[in-house]
């Protein structure tokens, strides 16, 4: 009955429409007309508030408990810097520690520059690593592929660090920047002095640190999409290729977009392998090759030897402005899915 | 599994339960007293070897050090999660007002910071002077064949290539001790920069500890940076000879650290700067490291074990320094150690 | 309507990007492990994996305490966040509506971007500050918070990936709501969750900034989680930046075996909570 027959919407809402139930529990009769009695009252049901209800309510309230104290604690501490600095630290570019003079658009910039550049990297190779393991992989080399992948994972963030200060570094400042400044170099992005370490390192090694997670998610949301669905549309006639891209990529949109979210995360916090490459300067520079300072490369770099309240309260306002930064490209990429992938999918 | 096999696992898991219970029982019983103590970065490698013999030779206590960052050591002894801390530089008169109680603090060990660098074709052994390290560091002089290198190395063919600056990114007592000697051989340094455990570095990049500075160092042709001893020694690095204020040019090391120590037998928590020292065989960049006492700990029977232990550490303990290429204190400072450890009341 | 030959060089095409992304990043990995292995093999012994530290100098010595510290509060952390982040997952699949799911989801991705020194200060001020001592157990917390963002977009994405019908044919045959998800749903969003957890996991393992306020780090054997306790990472990063050869030896030793140690988490996750087949 074409009636009755929806695609399920993979929103934001868990429940979706199909068959003879409306999306608040109603029924439909035969006629496709709701009627008043929600199925709770047809079906005998455990009695309501069982403990498993309860459980899931508890966890989920345990957990934005979490969160909104780590947000109120990160603004309690940080209130002697946002009574000395006010706006300005949002925009001062000075950091001295000597004269407690403090602040933040370097680590700003230059959290969201590698990050930008890391999610860029990661999401494209992530992405299509995945689908290639959910759909394109013959079946003997997927299981180990996939576990030599979530394997990145596990590396120590130190590793990748000391990894990226002796081998991607030198590859870098040797091959990879030069070659980009030969070519590209009338862009102001891939101009200047070549260091080897600089933001397009940190980003490169984000990037690494982050793209298993993406391919990882990016798989197994691929992999759930029915089989009957791409079965359908190859009895049409088309490629494999093409179902990837009209049948299994928009089902997974929102899986996919979700798990770059989740490594952007990762990307926007991670301190000591970014710490160790991006040379740890405070500056805004237009070149990628520049160095540059991360917020919580700074963070980790100072927290444990400033000693002045100023300075501390500093770095962990810094740490608030990363939430916020979170919050906002949180908050960005909801309206980008509302705005554009909902109006594509059915 | 049949019902026999479920109770006879379960009695297994039990037994198993109760095993690691009375274990941990037994550790905790037995258990010798552990002192705990943070801070110094620079400090760890000869504290826990240290401690290790101590344990050897006193079996009724375990030192747990641990090393978050002089910075961090402070702030863990002012909210008393610690029994002690340990500071490149000692305690000033805003954090001793955080910390409530009477603090007693005692140098105990001492150390050097080389200036080593990667010139292809240069090996140990450049002439420096005093002012031409800060103007190197002020960005002042930015090539390896300007004038004032030339000068000074008559003998050596110093190649066209610039200067790049390598500094500690992370807040450290080396930093201090190494901006404490600007600040002294320079005015400029003192007025635009000045003296601190972080800075605002006017050139240069940043890199993470000793191994980030040094990893740098290596890599990068025509690099400098401020390094303690005791690891350009392990590491087998080039590095300069400074002119000190007698004139003679030296390298840092055990004998020429400790001659600048003894020009000073008066250290004290408030005059405790070594730089720059006077006589023959000073090294010009060497300092102190300290730890941080209560002078009437709440516990009685540890403060008399830590005082033990420290009394130990500044005399017999000295002997495991040289092992590890530390500084041993003169004899004169360790009198002075000892008079200090006397006051701790327990 | 496309050529077939245009159509099928197009989905070549494709399908080889997509083949050299997975391959790259293989190859990245295998580059990383090499030099990991190159670096550390020669520390790896049995004396490296049961004894305590030594200090410098000293010739032997390993990271026993390490390995146990890390396994305890990192298990302690697994079985704080699994529950409470499976749970909310559920909650966002059967449970949550409209804004309130809407907001719940995007706290999770908020929480992922907070540094992780961040999150390690929140465990200090709220469990060590306090009590006047580090504990394992604070770590615990710390890399528990760590670990919930990442089981709950993976447990959603897992449940969501189970047909809706199967739910509702349960619902329809009677089965009260509770039975449904646990004995319906979540057996076959299994493998999908499984993931999550330990890509949590692995992400935990590897955290040492935390830890500098919360665990605090030992040279000795503990139990206890009331007490600082060693934990591997936090060794490794000690000895990676240290200036002796023979630590930096055993920082790469103790990073191979954190690499194994999720290898083998992983492996055994897999096959052990494989579904059986009927």
């Amino acid at each position: 009955m074409a009636e009755t027959e929806q695609r399920n919407p993979t929103g934001d809402f868990g429940f979706a429409p199909t068959s003879a139930v409306n999306a608040d529990d109603t029924i439909l009769n035969p006629r496709n007309e709701p009627r008043a009695r929600p199925v709770r009252a047809i079906l005998p049901r455990a009695p309501r508030g069982t403990g498993f209800d309860l459980c899931v309510y508890g966890a989920t309230g345990a957990f934005v408990a979490v969160v909104v104290a780590l947000f109120l604690e990160l603004l309690w501490s940080s209130r002697l810097s946002i009574a000395t600095f006010g706006f300005s630290f949002l925009w001062t570019s000075e950091w001295n520690p000597v004269t407690n003079q403090f602040g933040a658009l370097p680590f700003i910039y230059g959290t969201i520059v590698s990050s930008g550049i890391a999610i860029l990297l990661a999401g494209l190779v992530g992405v299509l690593a995945g689908a290639f393991l959910a759909e394109f992989c013959p079946i003997h080399f997927s299981g180990p592929l996939s576990f030599m992948i979530e394997l990145l994972a596990a590396v120590p963030s130190v590793v990748y660090g000391l990894w990226g200060l002796f081998i991607l570094a030198p590859l870098m400042h040797d091959y990879i920047e030069p070659f980009l400044q030969r070519y590209f170099g009338f862009l102001p992005i891939f101009s200047g002095t070549i260091y080897g370490v600089g933001m397009l390192t940190a980003g490169v090694i984000l990037a690494i640190m982050i793209v298993p997670t993406v391919t990882a998610i990016s798989r197994d949301v691929m992999a759930a999409i029915p089989q009957t669905q791409r079965e359908a549309i190859w009895a049409l006639g088309a490629t494999r290729w093409q179902s990837f891209r009209m049948v299994v990529l928009p089902g997974a949109r929102a899986g996919v977009f979700g798990a770059c979210i989740l490594a952007l995360g990762r990307a926007l916090g991670e301190t000591i392998a970014t710490t160790m490459v991006i040379g740890n300067r405070p500056a805004i520079e237009a070149s990628l090759f520049a160095p540059g300072y991360s917020i919580s490369s700074v963070i980790a770099n100072e927290f444990t030897e400033a000693t002045t309240q100023v300075y501390l309260s500093a770095l962990i306002e810094l740490g608030l402005l990363l939430f916020i930064i979170s919050v906002t490209v949180n908050a960005v990429a909801r309206v980008l899915l509302w705005t554009i992938f909902r109006p594509l999918e059915g | 599994m049949s019902r026999s096999s479920f109770s006879h696992n379960s009695r297994k898991v039990i037994g198993l339960i109760g095993v690691v219970l009375l274990a941990t029982a037994a550790s905790v019983a037995f258990a010798s007293t552990q002192l705990t103590g943070a801070g110094s970065t620079f400090d760890y490698p000869f504290f826990s070897k240290a401690f290790y013999e101590y344990s050897q030779l006193h079996s009724d206590v375990t030192v747990n050090y641990q090393s978050i960052g002089s910075g961090g050591g402070i702030q863990q002894f002012i909210a008393q999660t610690v029994d002690f801390g340990a500071s490149d530089v000692p305690m000033d008169a805003d954090e001793l007002k955080l910390a409530k109680e009477p603090v007693l603090q005692v140098p105990v060990t001492l150390g050097g910071e080389a200036i080593g660098y990667n010139l292809p074709g240069v090996a140990k052994g450049l002439r420096m002077t005093r002012q031409l390290i800060a103007d190197i560091f002020l960005g002042k002089v930015t090539k390896w064949n300007a004038p004032e290198l030339v000068k000074l190395n008559p003998g050596v063919k110093l190649p066209d290539l610039p200067i790049t600056v390598v500094h500690r990114s992370d807040g450290s007592g080396t930093t201090y001790i190494f901006t404490d000697f600007l600040s002294h051989v320079s005015l400029e340094w003192k007025r635009k920069v000045g003296t601190g455990k972080s800075v605002q570095w006017p050139v240069g990049l940043g890199g993470k500890g000793n191994e980030g500075v040094a990893g740098q160092v290596r890599q990068s042709a025509g690099a400098i940076g401020y390094i303690e001893l005791a690891y350009v020694l392990e590491n087998e690095m080039t590095y300069a000879l400074v002119h000190n204020r007698d004139g003679k040019y030296l390298y840092p090391s055990i004998e020429t650290v400790a001659a600048a120590a003894a020009t000073k037998p008066e250290v004290s928590s408030t005059d405790f700067s070594i730089v720059d020292a006077k006589g023959g065989d000073s090294y010009p960049i060497s300092g102190y490291s300290w730890i941080m006492i209560y002078r009437k700990p709440s516990d009685p029977v540890r403060a008399q074990l830590t005082r033990a232990t420290l009394e130990w550490l500044v005399t017999k303990g000295q002997a495991v320094a040289k092992t590890v290429d530390y500084v041993p204190l003169p004899a004169n400072v360790q009198r002075n150690a000892l008079r200090i450890i006397a006051e701790i009341q327990g | 309507m496309e050529s077939q030959r245009l159509r099928r060089i197009r989905g070549a095409f494709g399908i080889f990007s997509a083949a050299f992304c997975a391959a790259g990043v293989a190859v990245i990995l295998l580059l990383i492990l090499g030099y990991v292995i190159r670096e550390g093999i020669g520390a790896i012994s049995l004396d490296f994996i049961t004894q305590l530290p030594h200090p410098v100098g000293v010739p032997g010595g390993g990271v026993g305490n390490g390995i146990v510290g890390s396994a305890i509060i990192v298990g302690i952390a697994a079985l704080m966040a699994i529950p409470v982040g499976t749970l909310t997952g559920l909650y966002l699949t059967y449970f949550g509506r409209g804004l309130p799911a809407s907001a719940v989801r995007f706290l999770s991705d908020v929480l992922s971007g907070i540094p992780s020194i961040a999150i390690g200060l929140f465990a200090y001020t709220m469990l060590v500050a306090p009590l006047r001592h580090f504990s394992a157990f604070s770590a615990s917390f710390a890399f528990a918070i760590l670990m919930l963002p990442v089981i709950i977009t993976t447990t959603e994405s897992a449940i969501k990936g189970v047909s809706r019908e199967l739910y509702e044919a349960a619902l329809a045959l009677g089965v009260s709501r509770h039975h449904a998800i646990m004995d319906v749903i979540l057996p076959s969003a299994r493998s999908g969750i499984i993931t999550g957890v330990v890509l949590a996991i692995a992400r935990v393992t590897g955290e040492t900034a935390p830890l500098l306020f919360t665990a605090f780090g030992s040279q000795f054997w503990e139990l206890n989680p009331n007490n600082p306790m060693a934990e591997l990472s936090l060794q490794v990063f000690t000895y990676a930046i240290s200036p002796y050869r023979s630590w930096h030896q055993q920082a790469w030793a103790g990073a191979l075996i954190l690499i194994f140690i999720v290898f083998a988490m992983n492996l055994g996750a897999r096959v052990l909570l494989k579904p059986r087949l009927r």
